[in-house]
């Protein structure tokens, strides 16, 4: 597996959207081109990534100095709708695990099933003892978790990676 | 002697010679070679020492299944006792030593205790524990834990590495033997993603060994044939050295690989199956015969093993002994290797099959009838004394031998099966426990999920076991011939009439000395159940769990309760099926991976500053920053004098910090807090109270209304998750349809609390928004710049200072800190730990979730009675604190505490009460909860609980001190320092 690469990804613009999705969904199409998501699904456009988080939770990931304006944005969409919107740019980091031996690495770390993974499909699963979310990216797979067990994750990653 | 033959060995490879030591000595091996048959090889037959009675050991079985042959691999920071040389595969540079010997093991005193074994009978311990009782504590127990124990525990940190992995599959086959393949095969044909593991290094199981032959031709090339197809599948996939070790409910199955690649020693694969399919085969019984444990006694089975799977001998001349068909392959495996097989013994009356004729053909007498007396020779096998089985054991010849190959019938290996609730019906016929395919172990459809195929489900015969695992996966099956064999006849005492004499010497557990004796001892004195009589005897109990000793035992205590085999039925079969290193099950959880350490965003740089760490749940916190030489309390102190003179920083950053936000959310904050938060003004901050349903404390923080539907609630650094869960639990299952969103924005923010009376000051120097006594009064919050950060300002003190808290976004957390060291280094700014905080709140009579409270304090205990609404209708704990029991006038309360002496009394010291309680001990009537050094006021201060202690203000108790005399603490406010609040609302 020594070319499987582990790798920070830089700042990440992120947002929280809780309300009804019904609710979401008008406010999302107005604001992002990426277009709502599917249930366990993410969308993506150039500028801008939608993740199903849970049944009453979006996820939005944009470049980290466009999340203020795009979170008010969002909210001057959803108008006295019941939603909230958060920007949660900072509370989590994300790592990049590329090369032949990605998957390799997550399975020892994710009970995560690839062969059902769908390509667009977000798992909010774990990572060996911390609470993780993944998805399949261009060679590889993203993996973000919270920002206080960063150093935790990279060592685990490289630990698997290695 | 044991020792190599010069041909065969189907496993091994000559020309790869491997060296090795045992006990310090040098041996050679082969490529292929198992450390027992290594061992074998070399003339050491004697391998190992019994648990009890340190009787000479040596194999008696060739596989998982081996009771006696227990080493001490490896050495320094590679070691693991207890591991099976049966299992162990050789390699260049392997080191074993044996066990439970001393001073060595060919000379070893513990045997002592084979000569007095009278003295240590079934229920040993127990009868110890119970009479005389100070013979157990001076006598027994010190010589017991010196003999007892088998390997030792490693010493060193472990040095090798571990690794899960997790895998997905429809169909999980255990066992790659022909019923493994050919359901392996079946299941992959019709499109499953399967995983097939095997526990050896080698396919076909016992198939090439026992000369089967299937579809015409003989069994290793069908073998050879079925792997190729299986290895050419996309959607197989293929794990040998691999153990199935335990299913769980829900398809979960654990697999333990032995990997040893110089990168990982063992992988624990962690399996979602949708079925299990065990063909885990079959494990042969020892029969139970006087000597049955003397060296070069073994399983016909495993002598047949030995001699065709590596080229080893354990002797000449082989006395057979047997109660069904299946030994006299042994006899034919022997004499193919040009070695003696001077007679069979079979219990049987008038066995007849074709087998046996051929083997009878083969000019081996067959002694029909007839049993083993006991075996002649203590170290090794000399020979056996032959006697009728009907009778009660006179000898009717002696027949000289070294080696004895014994058959007792064969037990289905029904673990797998049996992990997880499947039955077991019991066969008469072929003697032997099987699962019954009607009460399979069920998942969650009510369906069964573990398919038992092959021998692992009953087959005997190559034809039988192929038919039955085809069938389990709906394919044709395999063909193989039929078998006719005589049928067998259960001998679970032999000969049957055997007397206490004989009895004392039949093994049952090799491994933890149990012979029918203490068998029949335990049934005897009311042991009667199997489960009770194998804990009082220890029969099964031992690293091998009774895989040779469950079904033979259980038929001896049914016999002693004359009760039928199945009424007394089976123990439990747990998981593992062999022992798992913990290492294994430990993964890639040590070192820095041992747990998840949260840190903040200025967690380096308290690291850099030489900051001494402690944790606070998973957050590890600066606790103190000594400077130089400077010990913790000497930085405490420091730490707090200048935060009381002049400025301190706190990294505040591990506070819990939900937003609360909907039309309905004051609704739910009036719920979830004692106190009223509906009627928090925007811009304000509340401290608030949270009880659980009975009314305890569980959670303090402060809430900050931030916009008309919005609030943002702080709670304790080690309550933060539990909050936003409790919180949640709320919403979802109670208040489905009030209209409240929460967001836990912990990890989103820095904070940073500038405390002192310089912090208006320093926050002036850096610049921005107004800080200023009108602008942002005590408890208010605003949105602004300081510094160029944008930031928000918490007016807020844990600490009676004049006092801001900073949260600005995490990502910036580490450029504020230094920006505001900067800006009070005119003031010298002191960064502070958490024993400061401490000390600081204590001064100030604050209390402190954990200290103050544990888990039965309700919030009047604490004087907090000002923050619990009388106004509300309900919230969470109003119900609980209306018990009898929280308004008895003598409840414990919280009061100061102050020594005459100045002195600083033991945290959770108790007071010591008057007369003493229903148990004779002496009553108390309080306890310390927060104890400190003050450097402000330089004398001891404390907090407790003290029965009816406001009332009895002045009062002088005695606090107890370990290894002291109690000291005296006079009761006071608890609040030490300012009482007016003056130097916090300026």
């Amino acid at each position: 597996m020594s070319e499987t690469t582990i790798s920070p990804v830089g700042p990440l613009g992120m947002i929280t959207l809780r309300g009804d999705h019904a609710v979401l969904a008008p406010a999302i199409d107005q604001v992002l081109k990426a277009g709502m998501p599917a249930q366990r699904m993410m969308t993506r456009d150039d500028s801008s990534s939608i993740l199903w988080m849970s049944p009453d939770e979006l996820l939005v990931i944009c470049d980290h100095g466009a999340a203020p304006g795009l979170a008010d944005d969002l909210r001057g969409a959803l108008g006295g709708a019941f939603a909230t919107v958060a920007v949660v740019s900072d509370a989590r980091v994300a790592f990049d695990i590329k090369g032949a031996g990605a998957r390799d690495v997550i399975m020892r770390l994710s009970p995560v099933d690839f062969a059902r993974l769908a390509p667009t499909e977000v798992r909010r699963t774990r990572l060996a003892l911390i609470p993780a979310a993944l998805w399949q990216i261009e060679d590889g797979i993203r993996v973000v978790c919270f920002r206080s067990v960063a150093d935790y994750a990279l060592d685990l990653l490289s630990d698997a990676a290695a | 002697m044991s020792g190599r033959l010069a041909k065969g060995g189907r496993l091994i490879d000559r020309t790869a010679p491997v060296s090795f030591t045992f006990d310090g000595r040098q041996m050679r091996g082969y490529r292929g070679d198992t450390l027992a048959s290594a061992l074998l090889a070399n003339g050491q037959l004697l391998m190992g020492r019994s648990f009890k009675y340190h009787r000479p050991r040596s194999v008696v079985a060739s596989g998982p299944e081996e009771p006696n042959a227990l080493m001490a691999i490896g050495q320094g920071d590679h070691f693991t006792p207890n591991q099976r040389a049966t299992d162990q595969a050789l390699f260049d540079g392997l080191k074993a030593q044996s066990q439970n010997a001393w001073p060595s093991l060919s000379f070893d005193i513990g045997r002592v205790n084979d000569l007095v074994a009278r003295a240590l009978p079934a229920g040993f311990y127990y009868k110890t524990f119970m009479h005389p009782r100070p013979l157990w504590k001076h006598v027994f127990e010190p010589v017991i834990r010196k003999a007892a124990g088998l390997g030792p525990a490693p010493r060193e940190r472990d040095g090798d590495r571990y690794a899960f992995r997790y895998a997905f599959c429809d169909t999980l086959v255990v066992g790659g033997g022909i019923a493994g393949l050919t359901a392996a095969l079946g299941a992959a044909q019709s499109g499953e993603r399967v995983m097939l593991i095997e526990r050896s290094g080698h396919w076909g199981g016992r198939a090439p060994v026992d000369g089967a032959r299937i579809d015409g031709v003989d069994a290793q090339d069908w073998v050879n044939d079925r792997l190729q197809r299986l290895e050419t599948m996309d959607n197989v996939t293929i794990v040998s050295r691999c153990e199935g070790s335990g299913v769980y409910d829900h398809g979960y199955v654990l697999c333990n690989e032995i990997r040893d690649d110089g990168k990982l020693a063992e992988v624990v694969w962690r399996v979602r199956a949708g079925r299990v399919i065990a063909a885990t085969g079959a494990l042969e019984r020892p029969l139970s015969f006087a000597g049955n444990d003397v060296p070069g006694v073994v399983l016909a089975g495993a002598l047949r093993d030995y001699v065709v799977d590596y080229g080893v001998s354990l002797g000449d001349r082989t006395v057979i002994v047997t109660n069904n068909d299946d030994a006299y392959r042994t006899a034919k495996v022997l004499l193919a290797a040009g070695l003696r097989v001077p007679a069979i013994i079979d219990a049987r009356p008038a066995p007849d099959s074709p087998l046996i004729s051929e083997i009878k053909a083969l000019g081996v007498t067959v002694h029909a009838g007839r049993g083993i007396a006991k075996v002649m020779g203590s170290d090794k096998v000399r020979g056996v004394a032959v006697c009728l089985q009907a009778g009660e054991g006179s000898v009717l010849q002696e027949i000289a031998c070294d080696c004895v190959a014994m058959s007792g019938g064969w037990s289905p290996v029904v673990h797998l099966w049996s992990h997880c609730g499947g039955k077991l019906w019991w066969d008469a016929d072929r003697a032997m426990f099987r699962p019954d395919a009607t009460r399979p172990p069920t998942g969650a459809d009510g369906q069964g999920f573990v398919t038992a195929v092959g021998g692992a489900s009953g087959a005997l015969t190559t034809s039988e076991v192929l038919a039955d695992a085809a069938q389990a996966v709906g394919i044709a099956s395999p063909e193989a011939a039929a078998e006719d064999t005589a049928p067998i006849m259960p001998v679970w005492v032999m000969p049957h009439g055997a007397g206490r004499e004989l009895r004392a010497k039949m093994w049952l557990d090799y491994q933890n000395d149990v012979k029918v004796s203490d068998v029949r001892l335990a049934a005897q004195e009311g042991f009667e159940s199997v489960e009770h009589a194998k804990r009082y005897t220890t029969l099964g109990m031992a690293t091998d769990q009774g895989k040779l000793s469950n079904i033979n035992g259980l038929a001896v205590l049914a016999d002693r309760l004359d009760q039928a085999i199945p009424d007394v039925g089976t123990t439990t079969f747990r998981p593992p099926y062999t022992p798992v290193t913990i290492g294994a099950l430990a993964g890639e959880a040590h070192g820095t991976l041992f747990q998840p350490i949260r840190k903040t965003p200025m967690h380096d740089w308290h690291e850099a500053r030489g900051a001494y760490m402690e944790p606070v749940g998973q957050w590890r916190r600066p606790y103190c920053y000594p400077v130089g030489r400077e010990s913790h309390a000497e930085a405490v102190t420091r730490e707090v004098k200048n935060t009381r003179q002049s400025l301190g920083l706190l990294d505040a950053s591990t506070l819990g910090k939900i937003l609360v936000r909907g039309p309905d959310a004051g609704r739910f904050l009036d719920m979830i807090y004692t106190n009223m938060m509906s009627t928090l003004k925007v811009g304000r901050c509340r401290y608030g109270l949270m009880c659980d349903e009975n009314g305890f404390l569980m959670d303090d923080g402060v809430v900050a209304r931030i916009d008309d539907q919005t609030w943002l609630c702080h709670t304790t650094t080690g309550g933060a998750d539990h909050i936003h869960g409790w919180m949640e639990d709320w919403l979802q299952c109670e208040w489905w349809d009030w209209k409240v969103h929460t967001v836990n924005l912990t990890e989103q923010y820095a904070q940073i609390a500038v405390v002192g009376p310089n912090a208006r000051k320093t926050l002036e120097a850096l610049g921005g928004m107004d800080v200023s006594a009108d602008s942002l009064p005590f408890m208010a919050w605003a949105d602004g710049t300081l510094g160029g950060f944008d930031v928000r300002a918490y007016r807020i003190s844990f600490s009676g200072e004049l006092s801001y808290e900073i949260a600005v976004p995490a990502a910036q957390g580490q450029a504020l800190w230094d920006a505001l060291l900067q800006a009070g280094a005119a003031f010298d700014v002191t960064p502070y730990g958490t024993e400061a905080l401490h000390v600081l709140r204590a001064e100030k009579g604050f209390i402190m979730i954990g200290d103050e409270t544990d888990g039965t304090v309700i919030p009047q205990d604490l004087g907090l009675d000002w923050a619990i609404s009388k106004k509300k209708d309900d919230f969470l704990g109003k119900r609980g604190q209306q018990r009898v029991e929280f308004h008895k006038p003598d409840r414990w309360k919280l009061v100061g505490l102050e020594t005459l002496d100045g002195s600083v009394l033991e945290d959770g010291a108790y007071a010591i009460g008057q007369g003493t309680n229903a148990n004779g001990q002496r009553n108390t009537e309080g306890r310390v909860t927060s104890t400190y050094y003050s450097p402000t006021l330089d004398r001891g201060i404390a907090m407790g609980l003290v029965a009816r202690g406001p009332d009895r203000m002045g009062e002088v108790l005695h606090f107890t001190r370990i290894g002291k005399d109690p000291v005296e603490a006079r009761i006071v406010s608890s609040v030490f320092f300012d009482p007016e609040g003056a130097k916090q609302n300026v």
